[in-house]
């Protein structure tokens, strides 16, 4: 928890939350120019507070030629990108551990075929969340991190990750039954799994 | 090394019969879906004219039998969790009895090796007898190629 601690800490200064964020929310890697422009500091600053959120694993780095890398002199060279990191950094003080007894839960769940209990469930607690006409903002106070895809809504973020990635099939069933209620009327969740993002997707509804 | 897996499955009812007709018309595209997913080598068929499942008629069971061999372990999980073949494994209780017994195995195997049936199955056995190991395991209780659990 001491690296979580210090990586949740590395996110104090504003200028790195602003950096943080920006690259979080373009779900791809992220050049220094890019981010300098993005939050409106130098180069140099963003390229300094990007090395110091990698080095607390936040970011990961990466290098990539990018497109606006122009010929001449160090113009053909990769440049140094980052994204977000994949690890969940969570400080809970005093320490507690939903996430273990979560993945005890769904493996005994699981294990007794009581799957679709668990879905209503689920489907229910949507359904509490449930506000006409705010399933977007609701979405984004949950940490799903919802993004325009065409006429579709994705979700960049999966919170229920680490549990799912132990019992998918269980987690992916309760988070689309509770979705779908957080949706209610306003749009259609349906399973649209791909990889490193969230199993549900969105179709807007016709306003009624 | 390949990653090479066997699932098998007992249908609440023949391959012909109404209750899995919706299961059977989903083989051709869901198996469409895993040879063209990034990873796949190699997937098990009965025959050329069979475009999934091998049928073991000598149990007198209809027990379907999966095999196919993948890249990395990362490459079968995201084609068994992260494609649509996801909402066909959650309806898997309209088609397929309820099992308590080990239905599903994973080994290595050395690139280019294709296992048959028999091994799959004797892999399986032999998850079911001792429990996982370098040999014999799940996603759960996965094992490296170097016999290491990870």
């Amino acid at each position: 928890m001491t690296d979580d601690l210090a990586a949740v800490a590395a996110l104090h200064d504003p200028v790195r939350r602003a950096l943080y964020d920006y690259v979080a929310a373009q779900g791809r890697a992220v050049g220094r120019n890019e981010a300098a422009q993005q939050t409106g500091i130098s180069r140099t600053l963003a390229a300094f507070h990007l090395d110091k959120l990698a080095e607390a694993g936040l970011l990961e780095v990466d290098f990539m030629r990018l497109t606006e890398a122009r010929p001449g002199p160090g113009g053909g060279r990769p440049a140094k990108v980052y994204r977000r990191g994949s690890i969940a950094r969570t400080v809970t003080l005093p320490h507690r551990d939903y996430e273990q007894l979560a993945a005890l839960l769904a493996e005994a769940v699981h294990d007794t075929a009581a799957d679709d209990r668990a879905v209503a469930a689920a489907g229910a607690a949507g359904a509490r969340l449930h506000e006409p006409g705010a399933w977007l903002s609701t979405l984004r106070a949950r940490g799903y991190e919802p993004y325009p895809d065409g006429d579709r809504v994705r979700l960049r973020n999966c919170p229920f990750r680490q549990v799912a990635q132990a019992q998918p099939l269980l987690v992916c069933s309760m988070n689309l039954a509770l979705c779908q209620g957080i949706a209610g009327g306003d749009a259609t969740a349906e399973l649209d799994p791909r990889p490193d993002e969230c199993c549900v997707s969105f179709s807007k509804n016709k306003s009624r | 090394m390949h990653l090479a897996q066997l699932n098998v499955g007992r249908l609440v009812a023949p391959l012909d019969a109404p209750e899995v007709a919706e299961f059977v018309a989903l083989l051709e595209p869901i198996n469409a879906l895993a040879d063209d997913a990034p990873g796949f080598v190699w997937r098990f068929t009965a025959s050329d004219t069979d475009s999934a499942v091998a049928y073991r008629h000598d149990s007198g069971d209809d027990l379907l039998i999966n095999m196919s061999v993948w890249r990395t372990r990362q490459d079968l999980w995201n084609y068994v969790y992260r494609t649509r073949h996801l909402a066909v494994l959650q309806r898997r209780r309209e088609w397929f009895a309820r099992t308590v017994e080990v239905h599903s195995v994973m080994w290595w195997v050395p690139d280019g090796h294709l296992p048959t049936a028999a091994q799959g199955l004797a892999r399986l056995a032999r998850l079911a007898e001792h429990g996982p190991g370098p040999d014999a395991f799940t996603f759960k209780d996965f094992h490296e190629p170097s016999g290491t659990p990870a």
